[in-house]
């Protein structure tokens, strides 16, 4: 059954990201299949579902780190760079390095671990040709703190650090140039329930104060439920149903969904 | 009078799929609602009354109907409007108030009663103001103000809801049994509020396990009967 026909958006604010038809194939294997998705300024978007679903091979063409086979990707900046995906490699990295914030699950794919947390920091502002020391360290200690990662231990190596205070460093990293989006694939994943938590309330305390649009990719359902305003369920590399957070948990339509809503303890 | 809200022939069952299973909830509902209008919905337990707010508020999506709600700039159907949409009329024209507090861990109790004007663009200094005045008027004790509701018995809980629920007007009220595990005092300002809300105009239905206490509110009533819900079918 498909869910019940929603009329077209008549918000006047346009999308901050919109996907439109994206489709990549491995070989002989659907990874994504006529995906279509958008991201309102200042809304959370939760994407669910199983492993294999294409749910993180999305959020990895959101940063471009992925080309699709097909399909168009705008993002709404006042360069108006048209489908993102036609963008040449060094403008892919400007612009992610400068518009885009990420946070994996692995922090060893957002940080280099032997560089100072700090470090990890600055690197992201020098890439947008912050120079001088002063400024690249308090910049560094402004997104740290609001991260809130105890600023006496900035100087520690991710490597000594803990899988929380890992993770705010990553986070600070990607708020460090204020991007217009955040994305956070399954980043309390492999926490402790208690440190979990307190970073999912430091997201929330950030999505409130700077009205940030994030899409946050997790397996998780409490996860997805404490921090998204709007859902997106997808199986086999397509969506199969979404909707607003609180409807797609107490009244889901789509056989998968009422199984994953139901299997949730 | 404005109108405010027309429902039309208004449908609702749930498809459960594991159950190869219809359950319907009710169908063919239809009203109309006017600014500063307060309509109670009765019907013995299970009619679905709360199942009706539900789905005007769009956490049940309707099977069929429309839900023409009006506003300045023209109408539009709740029943099938975009949910970005439905997510900026919440956070503007319609409230929700239910006897249950969704409490973030770490958000303290005036934190919570503020974010909605903060949302709204009110400065933090006069957003917190006033939250600690709605949580006096209901009766929260000062030193519980900057604690993390969390830890709140129940009815303590409820107060910071409706605080958080009522502190900014909205055009549209779904009041879903609030004064359940309210004390006295707090029932008392929960109706002061509601009868300020209706002379300025907000239009409000409820349902209410006791309506005595919201007797004096109450401009009409509909009676949902087992009438307007069919038997299970099984599909």
């Amino acid at each position: 059954m498909t869910p019940a026909l929603r009329a077209p958006e008549l918000m006047t604010t346009p999308a901050m990201l919109t996907m439109t038809a994206v489709s990549r194939r491995y070989g002989n294997v659907v990874a994504l299949e006529e995906v279509s998705a958008r991201a309102y300024p200042g809304e959370v978007l939760g994407i669910v579902g199983e492993s294999g679903s294409g749910k993180s091979t999305l959020l990895r063409m959101m940063n471009l780190e992925e080309t699709p086979d097909a399909g168009d990707y705008r993002l709404s900046l006042p360069d108006q760079p048209g489908n993102l995906f036609d963008l040449d490699r060094f403008a892919r990295r400007m612009l992610c390095a400068t518009r885009i914030g990420i946070v994996y699950q692995n922090p060893h794919l957002g940080l280099l671990m032997r560089n100072t947390s700090s470090g990890n920091v600055a690197e992201r502002l020098l890439i947008a040709g912050e120079r001088s020391f002063a400024a690249l360290r308090s910049r560094a200690r402004d997104a740290l703190d609001a991260s809130e990662f105890p600023l006496a231990r900035m100087d520690a190596r991710p490597v000594e650090l803990s899988g929380g205070m890992q993770q705010r460093v990553q986070l600070a990293k990607a708020i460090a140039l204020e991007p217009v989006l955040l994305l956070l694939d399954e980043p309390t994943t492999g926490l402790d329930v208690s440190v979990q938590a307190l970073v999912l309330d430091t997201l929330k305390r950030l999505q409130r104060d700077r009205a940030i649009t994030m899409v946050i990719v997790s397996h998780d359902l409490g996860v997805i439920r404490t921090m998204a305003d709007r859902v997106m369920v997808m199986r086999g590399g397509r969506v199969v149903e979404e909707g607003l957070a609180d409807q797609i948990f107490q009244d889901p339509q789509h056989e998968y969904t009422q199984q994953l809503v139901h299997a949730k303890l | 009078m404005t109108l405010v809200l027309q429902v039309e022939n208004l449908t609702k069952h749930f498809q459960m799929h594991h159950l190869g299973q219809r359950l319907n909830a009710f169908r063919g509902i239809s009203f109309t609602l006017h600014a500063g209008e307060f309509l109670l919905l009765r019907g013995p337990n299970g009619v679905g009354k709360s199942t009706l707010l539900r789905t005007l508020y769009r956490s049940y999506l309707p099977r069929a109907g429309h839900v023409w709600y009006h506003t300045i700039e023209g109408r539009i159907d709740l029943a099938t409007a975009a949910d970005v949409d439905i997510a900026l009329l919440r956070r503007r024209e319609i409230g929700f108030v239910t006897q249950f507090l969704i409490a973030r861990p770490r958000v303290s109790a005036e934190d919570i009663v503020a974010e909605p004007l903060r949302r709204a663009g009110i400065a933090a200094g006069e957003a917190l103001e006033e939250a600690r005045r709605w949580l006096a008027e209901f009766g929260v004790k000062r030193d519980l103000w900057r604690a993390y509701p969390t830890t709140f018995s129940g009815g303590e809980q409820q107060k910071v809801n409706l605080a958080r629920a009522l502190i900014l007007p909205q055009r549209l009220l779904l009041l879903d049994e609030p004064t359940a595990s309210l004390d006295v005092g707090a029932r008392a300002a929960l109706i002061r509020r509601l009868a300020e809300l209706k002379a300025a105009g907000v239009a409000m239905i409820g349902v209410f396990h006791h309506p005595g206490d919201v007797a004096g509110l109450i401009d009409r009533e509909m009676e949902l009967t087992a009438e307007e819900v069919a038997d299970d079918v099984a599909v």
